[in-house]
């Protein structure tokens, strides 16, 4: 395709009328494009630029396993039959034969015994749920821990809390519907929950189960919530996710050639396409051989769903387990006698509140820090957890809570295990909560604090070399070797942070606190709470001076103390 | 105010590494000495070629390696296709490291995880040794549109509600408002109205009170205590010190509709005492009262959430919850003495007829199973 060429030829008069051979892909995108006027947009996509790191996989896992739960979940929709109707056993699992069951029981054990490969597209169903859950939880926390939900993103981190909550109800819906013995009484402390809720209690169950628990009514009017309803949200939600992403370009990690106002990564063609396509495979095959090695959800083993009857060590679904471990711990004189009245506060705070108000929590905690720090700009670049101390503390607090609630789920296991008695296991758990939470976040916080000073150690010192040089006067010192400017970026690249004071009309910085606002009273204390022990990053100054004056570490530790000392230093 | 605190990519360093040092006890100070606030970005690192990139042998072998792991993909397919034509759905077969499995469930598993893996892998070692591996930058521009587009927005509204006159003729304004208010009500009264029946009474009665007639009346008629899932009926004397029963009353489990309903309210646990290991207090005095010679029932659904209350220890006389741990004092009229359940279960007062079962004395005196609003 050469047409540069400055002074014309004569041959090239032949040429003129060549044509490039015609491609195929040609007449593809020419019929495209007749018809929808896309190909600027699509060739935009095609080029666009995703950043690289093993942590924007956990995401893609949660997408891909929720897909992978969907289709598997359509293959057992052809078999599964969500009726309530009297049946009597006859499949070809001999225990069970002649028992009488649920003809959802009787399907149920049908997709597991008698459809040829069916147990392995249930057994998918059920992995690629909890893949699903897990992978879409550990993705939130790499969001949180990253500080990736700053504008502007808000809105998207929103959209994935929601996405958690419905998860957790669909998982919850898709467990209860077996109608075997494990199933059953899931639901029976559904509706034992449900009926606390204050004065409207009894006739929401009356509603949500037709009449008298378990009726007949429950099974389909959950089925189609299972398969209807809650997957058509998760998916346009999921899609909305995904399209956030692509028009916010997605963050990246701090580094050298980074910045905020460029995206440093691989093409969609060929590339990220190609990592995408093997990656999917690659999550749906080992799905596939831990759905064939391990059992999920052996709905044949306890028997069909009877309300006298019961397993020891029942326990819901891991993601259930926070609000199930909170049932347990919460103690019964929280019910309370009204006169006429009953507010059993002993169930309803553990199976009711809880679960709202954590995802009320979650969902509302990138607006709370953002009006603490006051920062209004777009942030694409993300944060090493340790750089922002205060935020990855409050993360770690709230995760040893959730799991402190998690685990007590198991309680009565560990107490067998372990052959410990479950009171004493309980009453551990119930003092642990309050305390073990601040704990970690105090140990967390100063762990941060303690790695930000190791970074800052090893950009005025240099890397040690484990070379050692004897001096003339016989002592020994090891030679430390300066960064280079690519790696001491890694350690330098993030935003000094300071606290804001009271009254201040915000910082200089434009876009950061009420510009001209006054700063209140509570704002400035909870920032003075966030940033009051910031450790900031080394500046080119300081380096200067660690160079040539080794005496000074201490002063050039101290000046990354508070703002209050670099005031005061600046005053004198 | 802190000049410090201002992002510096603009400033340029001018000094040199020559430049008097700042000594740092005189407090911070930027932007003088020659020195930037901050470092520079350096920009990205110079590219460091892959192997496959500069060596031919190299992208050769990662093609072989590619086109086996695909072959692998092909072989498992087969293998999946194998299995499903050639086995029958109870084939089980002894396997080395798994033992005795379904011998479908395994081949198809196996096959389809090696038909996918083999892909997904190959496609992705393909995409990290043979792709291009040099990262490309995209500039990435400011979200919010221009101030002007904004206005135009927020004109485009306000023009629009002035076009349809809303504001300034309340009469529209409040009967559409009335209107869509009401509107929604029809759907919803259809939805929450149809789903189920009120409970009405049905929290307070169990099949102790009688099994419901045609009219769904409940007569009381002192049911005996038939064992669950035998259907036979308790003799006092058959029960002896420390034996535990599950009973149900007669002619519940003989239902053909509403069995699981019934049995959600009426599962009792029978158990016999020494007369003298109940407590020496107003519960234990109760307890022992309301049973016969040693012999209690107690309702089996737990008053926390309604699971059934299925394990009892017989040398303290306890009766444990497996779902949450609610635990019940049987010499105390199972009171709670742990766990997250408030109220004791309720008491069913038994007695014998004159062939030696036990029967019921009355039916149970308040509602069986977890707390609700408008309980006592």
């Amino acid at each position: 395709m050469s047409t540069t060429a400055s002074t014309p030829r004569p041959a090239d008069r032949l040429r003129e009328a060549d044509q490039p051979a015609p491609r195929q892909v040609d007449g593809l995108t020419a019929w495209i494009d007749d018809r929808t006027g896309a190909a600027p947009g699509i060739k935009y996509l095609m080029k666009k630029v995703f950043p690289d790191h093993w942590s924007f996989m956990i995401g893609e896992v949660a997408l891909f396993s929720m897909l992978i739960a969907l289709l598997t979940g359509v293959f057992l929709t052809f078999w599964f039959d969500p009726s309530m109707a009297h049946t009597v056993y006859n499949g070809s699992y001999v225990p069970l034969q002649g028992v009488e069951m649920s003809r959802a029981y009787a399907s149920a054990l049908d997709i597991s015994f008698d459809i040829k490969g069916g147990l392995l597209i249930r057994q998918l169903h059920h992995w690629a749920a909890l893949l699903f859950i897990v992978s879409l939880n550990v993705h939130m926390f790499r969001v949180f821990f990253t500080g990736a939900f700053r504008k502007p993103r808000e809105l998207n981190w929103v959209l994935g809390t929601v996405l958690s909550l419905l998860a957790i109800v669909e998982g919850f819906a898709g467990y209860s519907l077996p109608d075997d013995l494990l199933s059953g009484t899931g639901l029976r402390a559904m509706q034992g929950f449900t009926i606390t809720t204050p004065v409207i209690g009894s006739y929401l169950v009356y509603f949500i189960f037709g009449g008298t628990f378990p009726g007949t009514d429950i099974m389909p009017r959950l089925y189609s919530v299972h398969i209807l309803l809650i997957p058509a949200l998760l998916l346009g939600l999921a899609i909305a996710h995904v399209v956030l992403v692509m028009v916010h370009k997605h963050t990246q990690y701090p580094g050298p050639g980074k910045t905020e106002k460029n995206v440093v990564g691989y093409p969609v063609l060929p590339i990220y396409a190609a990592k995408q396509t093997g990656f999917f495979f690659t999550v749906f095959g080992i799905l596939t051989l831990i759905s064939t090695f391990f059992t999920i959800n052996a709905i044949w083993v306890h028997g069909p769903y009877d309300p006298n009857a019961t397993t020891a060590g029942a326990q819901p679904d891991w993601y259930m387990g926070f609000a199930d471990g909170a049932l347990r711990l919460l103690p019964g004189w929280l019910e309370l006698d009204l006169g006429s009245f009953t507010l059993s506060l002993n169930v309803m705070l553990g199976a009711l509140v809880l679960l709202p108000l954590v995802f009320i929590i979650q969902g509302a905690y990138p607006f709370l820090e953002a009006w603490v720090t006051g920062d209004k700009r777009e942030h694409h670049l993300l944060d090493r957890p340790r750089n922002a101390p205060v935020r990855t503390g409050l993360g770690a607090a709230a995760l040893t809570a959730y799991g402190i609630l998690m685990f007590t789920t198991s309680n009565d296991i560990m107490a067998i295990k372990l052959h410990l008695s479950i009171n004493d296991i309980t009453r551990t758990y119930q003092v642990l909560i309050f305390v073990l939470p601040p704990l970690v976040f105090w140990a967390v916080k100063r762990i941060c604090i303690s790695l930000q000073r190791a970074d800052r150690e090893k950009v005025l010192h240099g890397r040690e070399t484990s070379r050692l040089m004897q001096s003339a006067e016989g002592g020994f010192s090891e030679l430390h070797e300066p960064l280079n400017e690519y790696d001491r970026w890694h350690y330098v690249s993030y935003e000094p942070t300071y606290p804001l004071l009271e009254g201040e009309t915000g910082s200089d910085t434009p876009g950061v606190a009420g510009s001209g606002r006054k700063v209140s009273k509570a704002r400035a204390a909870f920032s003075r709470f966030y940033f009051q022990d910031s450790i900031n990053p080394v500046t080119p100054a300081e380096l200067e001076a660690a160079h040539h004056d080794h005496e000074t570490h201490e002063v050039i530790e101290a000046s990354a103390e508070p703002r209050e000392q670099i005031e005061a230093a600046e005053k004198h | 105010m802190n000049e410090q605190n201002q992002p510096s990519a603009e400033v340029v360093p001018t000094g040199t590494s020559d430049a008097d040092a700042v000594r740092l006890d005189q407090g911070h100070i930027h932007g003088e000495g020659g020195y930037p606030e901050a470092f520079e970005n350096p920009g990205l690192p110079p590219h460091t070629p892959r192997l496959t990139d500069i060596d031919e042998a190299a992208a050769k072998r990662a093609e072989r390696q590619i086109a086996g792991l695909f072959t692998l993909s092909i072989i498992g397919s087969i293998l999946f296709l194998v299995g499903y034509f050639t086995f029958g759905v109870d084939a089980r077969n002894w396997f080395p490291g798994v033992g005795v499995m379904s011998t479908t469930h395994l081949l198809l598993g196996a096959g389809l995880a090696l038909g996918l893996l083999g892909i997904g892998l190959g496609v992705l070692h393909w995409s990290r040794t043979l792709m291009p591996g040099e990262e490309i930058v995209e500039s990435r521009h400011h979200l919010a549109s221009s101030d002007e587009q904004r206005a135009e927005l927020a004109d485009t509204f306000v023009k629009g509600v002035e076009g349809s006159q809303i504001n300034r003729r309340p009469l529209i304004k409040y009967s559409l408002g009335g209107a869509l208010g009401l509107v929604s009500l029809p759907i919803l009264v259809q939805l929450v109205g149809s789903l189920g029946p009120l409970p009405k009474d049905d929290l307070y009665v169990s099949a102790w009170s009688g099994l419901p007639d045609e009219n769904g009346k409940r007569t009381f008629s002192a049911p005996r205590l038939v064992l669950d899932p035998e259907n036979r009926p308790i003799k006092a004397s058959d029960v002896t010190i420390g034996s535990v029963f599950h009973v149900q009353p007669e002619g519940l489990l003989d239902l053909h509709d509403h069995v699981l309903e019934e049995k959600g309210k009426s599962s009792v646990i029978v158990m016999r005492l020494d007369p003298g290991d109940f407590a020496d207090n107003d519960l234990g005095r109760k307890a022992r009262d309301w049973g016969h010679d040693g012999i209690v029932a107690y309702s089996k659904i737990c008053t926390h959430v309604g699971c059934p209350v299925g394990l009892y220890e017989q040398t303290t006389h306890h009766l444990l919850c497996p779902c949450h741990q609610s635990t019940f004092d049987v010499t105390q009229d199972c009171k709670v003495i742990f766990g997250p359940a408030k109220r004791p279960l309720p008491q069913l007062k038994i007695t014998v007829d004159d062939e030696g079962y036990l029967i019921a004395a009355q039916p149970f005196m308040e509602p069986v199973g977890p707390s609700f609003w408008e309980r006592d």
